[in-house]
């Protein structure tokens, strides 16, 4: 006979038997069984100073590391401040397993202390979510929330356990595999639909490879170069892809889209063959829908088949996971006939290449090239959201998979610095900069204590001009300079800021002291905030205009 | 243009809320909705009526597909099911308009009356969409009260 345990036992049991090393959350009353249990249990649990910044640091810690990442909070308002971060998982498909405690079950419903219907406000941003009643269901409900988080088009799962179901005894059987009948994920792509695939591509002229983050996901950027390799055809990633194919290699457009390089931009928009590889056609990709890529034929390789035809009408739709489906096309691929085409991007690279206005003040894309400089190209690097976001993705050479951890779907400020605090924790080896924004790092600032408590040393780079920096530029270029609620007169010293947390400050305003502060930072074992004084109205270019075309991009040396 | 999906899902609590989220979500308008337990008591059927064209069809399906708890779907594309709906309805009797109601209720086998009442008679209407519309038409003249329809539910012909 199985040995009697709680819930919260069970719950702990599960998650060792998941091989989850670490968690990230806050206690409170909810979840004082669990936490309990937690105690003498062999996994790490890192206190957050708030609970969007544990369900962040879950998200950046599955992001480099590919597994799955687990925060953990109380009932009530524990559960809602981790919202933001589930959310933020849910639209970029990271998988996360969110635990939080709920009010007995005898009081659900009834308005309880610290009671929020937490099933019910995350239905909509999370892959799957469940309440437990029984405890008989606790150890099979941990299994199938790993398991749906982590396949498929991963996401964020939330499993809610009240009070009561944690203390309440069974004999519990901890299952080997999860099995459930409405959730079976297609893998390997149609065999018919491969080979269509590869004779539309032997056919093209002006063909071009269009990758989304489902590349990192599913664990496929040997395949995708092998097939950009195979077929000569060039490559753009989307944001979320950057990495997924290395930017030093001449087939390389980098990043397309609104913020993108002209050159993949123009590329994109004369193709006759757009081969869209885990990615989604995002309105900050495509630009105006009805303008884009006018004479493209579409192949388009997704594991989510509801990903398929939902903003663009696709030739050639191949359900399944990116890397069997990589693997199988790679096979009969062939080289199409594509010289011209390549002529006409190289031209284009030379004529448009990346670049901004130099001189003057302190140049933000300055201090990104030389974090990358100084890291070598081998950094992981999160990011905030906004101008912050842009220039690291623009600015530094991304080579690897999982080096670059960015808020893309839901674009939350605030999520760089926990979530590269989740990074350290799951890549202790490799060094993490967070690039920031000043308006961005004070909705999480809190997390200093965090990475001073626990010796996580990372390094914050803020790109501080004062502003809400992208929406400046956005009035700056479209609402007549009328300023409206941007600055951010009355921010803080961040250097004390920093050593008030007990971390080390470092303020940069002047172009040569950028290289020795990063040396500087890099070599002191601890958290380190460089404060970069830059240009404060530096813009963002090239830029597609909100709802133009993507040939209609501004630009800043213009 | 409006289609009809059935939705196998699992019986549990919360599974309507989901199904009903995604539309509301994703702009899609559901024209009714029907649900019930099914022969085995572990699943639910949910017929849904959906208004828009093949396209709308198409992500709906492949949305609801995404939900863990349903289990399987059935779009009925070029195909006609068999599907019923039950109406209630109330209506203002006098001594004149009872025998005119009874012979439009008498004349059509998918009506019959359900309650009679001092100033109403309620009569329950079972069938197809378009013989309930004829039905409902002759009623109307007779000063319909009170309406109430349980929406579509449908299984395919044959032994599928």
């Amino acid at each position: 006979m199985a040995k009697k345990m709680t819930g919260a036992e069970i719950l702990i049991e599960s998650l060792i038997r998941e091989k989850v090393e670490v968690i990230f959350g806050i206690c409170g009353g909810a979840v004082l069984p669990v936490f309990d249990v937690l105690y003498d249990a062999p996994i790490r649990f890192i206190l957050t100073r708030h609970e969007q910044g544990a369900a962040h640091m879950a998200d950046g810690y599955a992001r480099a590391t590919g597994r799955v990442g687990v925060c953990m909070a109380t009932s009530g308002p524990g559960a809602t401040n981790l919202t933001t971060g589930i959310a933020t998982a849910h639209m970029d498909s990271i998988p996360i397993v969110a635990i939080t405690g709920q009010v007995p079950t005898h009081l659900v419903g009834n308005d309880a202390f610290q009671e929020a219907d937490v099933t019910g406000i995350t239905r909509p941003i999370t892959k799957h979510n469940f309440l437990v009643k029984d405890v008989k269901d606790l150890a099979r409900t941990v299994k199938e929330a790993f398991h749906i988080a982590s396949t498929g088009r991963p996401g964020p799962v939330l499993i809610d356990l009240p009070k009561d179901v944690q203390i309440q005894e069974t004999e519990a059987k901890f299952p080997k595999e999860a099995e459930i009948r409405g959730y079976k994920p297609t893998l390997s792509g149609h065999p018919g639909q491969i080979k269509k695939a590869a004779q539309m591509i032997s056919r093209a002229t002006r063909p071009l490879i269009y990758a989304g983050g489902g590349v990192i996901l599913s664990g496929a950027s040997k395949e995708l170069i092998q097939l950009a390799n195979k077929t000569d055809i060039p490559v753009a990633t989307t944001l979320m892809a950057l990495g997924a194919f290395p930017e030093d290699s001449p087939l390389s457009l980098g990043m397309l889209g609104m913020h993108g390089t002209e050159y993949a931009n123009y590329a994109i928009m004369d193709s006759d063959l757009i081969i869209a590889i885990g990615a989604r056609f995002d309105d900050r990709v495509t630009g105006r829908l009805d303008k884009f890529a006018p004479e493209a034929k579409i192949i388009h390789i997704d594991i989510d088949p509801s990903a398929i035809s939902k903003n663009v009408q696709v030739d050639i739709p191949i359900v399944g996971d990116v890397k069997n489906v990589l693997k199988e096309l790679n096979k009969i691929v062939t080289k199409p006939k594509i010289s011209a085409w390549l002529k006409q991007i190289e031209q284009w690279k030379k004529n448009h290449p990346l670049t901004y206005k130099r001189g003057g003040r302190l140049k933000p894309q300055y201090v990104v090239e030389k974090i990358y400089e100084v890291t070598e190209g081998e950094a992981i690097i999160a990011t905030e959201v906004g101008q912050n976001q842009m220039w690291a993705a623009q600015y530094y050479q991304y080579t690897k998979p999982r080096a670059f951890l960015s808020s893309g779907g839901l674009g939350t400020m605030g999520y760089g610095f926990p979530a590269s605090i989740g990074a350290k924790v799951g890549c202790p080896n490799k060094i993490v900069f967070d690039i920031a924004g000043d308006g961005s790092f004070q909705m999480n600032i809190q997390e200093l204590a965090t990475a001073v408590h626990n010796k996580i040393p990372v390094k914050v780079a803020i790109l501080d001009n004062g502003y809400l920096g992208l929406v400046r530029q956005w009035q700056e270029l479209f609402y007549k300079r009328r300023y409206s609620a941007v600055d951010l007169s009355g921010n803080p010293d961040f250097v004390k800021v920093a050593e008030a947390y007990g971390a080390v400050g470092i303020r940069v305003e002047k172009k040569e002291d950028v290289l020795p502060a990063l040396k500087k930072a890099i070599s002191i074992n601890k958290p380190v905030v460089l404060d970069f004084i830059i240009d404060p109205e530096a813009n963002v270019f090239p830029m597609v205009p909100g709802g133009a075309p993507l040939t209609e991009m501004l630009r800043g040396l213009a | 243009m409006k289609h009809i999906i059935n939705v196998l899902v699992e019986n549990k609590p919360g599974v309507l809320a989901r199904i009903s989220g995604l539309f509301s979500a994703r702009g899609f308008n559901i024209n009714s909705l029907a649900v019930g337990e099914t022969e085995n008591p572990d699943t639910s059927r949910m017929t849904l009526v959906v208004e828009g064209d093949d396209r709308v069809l198409e992500q709906v399906t492949k949305q609801l597909h995404k939900l863990i708890d349903v289990i399987k779907i059935a779009d009925f594309v070029g195909e006609k099911p068999i599907a019923r709906e039950l109406l209630l309805v109330k209506i203002a009797l006098t001594k004149g308009t009872k025998p005119q109601i009874l012979q439009v209720v008498n004349n059509f086998p998918e009506a019959r009356i359900a309650d009679v009442g001092e100033k109403t008679i309620t009569i329950e209407i079972v069938g197809e969409e378009d013989r309930i519309q004829t039905i409902l038409d002759l009623l109307r003249p007779f000063g319909i009260k009170t309406l109430s329809r349980t929406g579509k539910i449908a299984l395919p012909k044959g032994s599928k």
